[in-house]
């Protein structure tokens, strides 16, 4: 086996068109073993397609990839059984109960019954979904489907796995506990490469990102190089008395940076990352005699990063195309 | 956009079952293919216990037309209604079994707009055992089908010559002859967009060909032309067949073409279907 290789997953001028869309349109990725890399764009951008080819769903029509050093065309079998996906739709049967979905992907994948049942129940309590486990998947809620989803998708340990947007449409609870079993996976030594479309995602979890956009790769880098290339994040402020706007607009340019004055007169921003700092230009601000109403620092949102690469926000209404002519 | 200061997330479950359940399960050898075939024969059989109503259809239908055909139309054409359940029984049986072929493709076409086919597809298995495993699967909805035709047959008063073994002998040609069929309906099911589509081309199909058969009349009664075509179509002679088993008197040759009608659509339909699916 070629197992020597640094990179779990090579991919080189990957394209893919269905009719006279070119979902993908030559992507290259280099996913070092043992790492979670973050591939960011907004819906349609030609992530599913890209992780569809990587998982020999669907055959490139160019360009060429190996996933744990075999070829996905040539030795699809191959990267079958050492790759897992776990799918933007659940891919687990909704039709059965969270243990019938373990169970049958245990026997599916070589184990013994008794061996595949003992798994399951093993998994469903790890997952904490032992007390649905007799349930029908349909009745899960979103977060208990996903969790199952991924435990369906580490019954027998993968070394690379496919997660695509595994949080979207999750409340935040749900959101940290598959974030926190992301984390537990990677210490044990997976690959993963996942697709999302929140910046924040791919900062907390993953080492490297690419970011795409009409089926190529139009930036890539850490997430500290892309934040720093996008400028960082923002500090939202608020003011109780809109005339007091210049004085707090004069302390925050004196400490942080370059103000932006937002259309509400009570409300300005300006360019910062550290909460640290952040924290003490808004006691400068106070201390000025200026009534602050509140305050927030966010990063920069997935439409703030495109904008800043590319010049134009996301593009949510591509979003159609791409997985129906997927589907 | 506020941060939400990553809230301190509720564990999932305790640390060390995580732990326990992620530390790496040894990969076993690779399923063989029969027991992949199986486990989604099982997977069919797990859905039948989850619902099942889905059996009303196999059920109730059948039951409609052995009660419609015998009272209503066997005086007509039989002078009696004893004599035509005679006729017709074997008939209904047939036509039962494979009318419920056309849900093989239904079902496969509802699987394919779910996430899971994605996850079947990408796992190490032998590529056409989710197929070979659900049309063995739905084998089980045709034995149902054909039991419940006997034995309202026998309630009304249908004796068959040969008895048990007759009627068992007959019951398996045509579930074997389903079996073949439900190729057909499966690569429908990988071609259409919706399952509505599967169903209607599918019943647009059987229908005209189940009833251009014997399976009501007797052929000699049919103009020339149309008597020549039921004299031919495949399920006029399974038809034949399956009268000649429950009556004792079945000709080998009937029993043969049956069986050979079931082979090549298996022959030429299964791969067609396990191309499709691969493709996806």
């Amino acid at each position: 086996m070629a197992t020597d290789s640094p990179l779990a997953i090579e991919a080189t001028g990957l394209v893919k068109s269905f009719g006279d869309t070119r979902a993908v349109d030559g992507v290259d990725l280099a996913v070092r073993r043992g790492s979670v890399y973050g591939v960011l764009g907004p819906n349609g951008a030609g992530k599913t397609t890209t992780i569809r080819m990587l998982a020999t769903l669907i055959r490139p029509d160019a360009g060429s990839a190996r996933v744990l050093g075999h070829d996905i065309e040539r030795e699809a079998d191959e990267v079958r059984g050492l790759v897992t996906l776990t799918g933007q739709l659940a891919s687990v049967d909704e039709d059965l109960t969270g243990r019938e979905n373990l169970i049958l992907l245990g026997r599916l994948l070589g184990l013994k019954r008794t061996v595949a049942k003992t798994r399951a129940d093993e998994l469903l309590e790890a997952f904490g979904v032992a007390d649905a486990a007799g349930k029908l998947v349909k009745h899960y809620s979103g977060g208990m489907r996903r969790r199952l989803d991924i435990a369906a998708s580490i019954v027998v340990t993968p070394e690379l796995m496919f997660l695509d947007e595994p949080t979207t449409g999750l409340d935040p609870r749900s959101r940290n506990q598959v974030w926190d079993i992301v984390r537990a996976l990677v210490a044990e030594g997976t690959t993963i490469l996942l697709c999302t479309q929140y910046l924040e995602e791919a900062d907390q979890l993953a080492e490297g990102i690419a970011v795409i956009d009409h089926g190529k790769v139009i930036a890539e880098g850490t997430p500290a190089q892309l934040k720093a290339s996008v400028g960082s994040g923002a500090l939202h402020v608020r003011l109780l008395e809109p005339e007091q706007r210049p004085e707090a607009a004069r302390v925050l340019e004196k400490l942080l940076d370059e103000v932006h004055l937002e259309p509400d007169p009570a409300a300005l921003s300006v360019s910062c990352s550290d909460a640290d700092r952040a924290a003490e230009a808004i006691a400068e601000v106070t201390r000025a005699g200026v009534h602050v109403a509140g305050f927030s620092l966010g990063q920069p949102s997935l439409d703030e990063v495109f904008l800043a690469l590319t010049g134009h926000p996301a593009e949510e209404d591509a979003n159609v195309t791409e997985e129906e002519l997927a589907a | 956009m506020s941060t939400a200061p990553t809230t301190p997330s509720a564990p999932v479950a305790d640390e060390a079952a995580l732990r326990k359940a992620l530390s790496a399960t040894p990969r076993p050898p690779r399923a063989s293919a029969a027991s992949a075939a199986l486990t989604f024969g099982w997977r069919g059989m797990l859905k039948v216990k989850h619902v099942p109503e889905q059996l009303l259809d196999v059920t109730i239908t059948p039951v409609m037309f052995v009660l419609m055909f015998t009272y209503l139309f066997g005086g007509a054409i039989a002078g009696s209604t004893g004599e035509y359940l005679d006729y017709i029984l074997p008939g209904i049986l047939v036509m039962s079994v494979l009318f419920t072929t056309v849900y093989s493709g239904v079902a496969l076409n509802t699987d394919l707009t779910k996430g899971v086919v994605d996850r079947f597809r990408s796992l190490p298995i032998w590529r056409p055992a989710p197929l070979l495993g659900s049309v063995l699967g739905d084998s089980v909805r045709y034995l149902v089908a054909g039991t419940v035709i006997i034995v309202l047959g026998v309630v009304l008063g249908y004796r068959p010559d040969a008895g048990v073994p007759g009627v068992l002998a007959a019951l398996a040609l045509v579930i074997v002859f389903a079996f073949g069929l439900s190729w057909v309906f499966t690569t429908l099911g990988l071609l259409l967009r919706s399952p509505n589509a599967v169903m209607n081309a599918g019943f647009m199909g059987i229908f005209p060909v189940t009833f251009l058969s014997n399976v009501f009349v007797e052929p000699e009664t049919l103009p020339s032309a149309l008597e020549a075509f039921v004299n031919v179509n495949p399920i006029s002679i399974l038809a034949d067949a399956s009268r000649g088993l429950m009556a004792g008197n079945a000709e080998g040759g009937d029993i043969a073409i049956a069986l050979a009608t079931a082979a090549a659509l298996t022959a030429v339909f299964a791969p067609l279907t396990t191309r499709l699916y691969r493709r996806g």
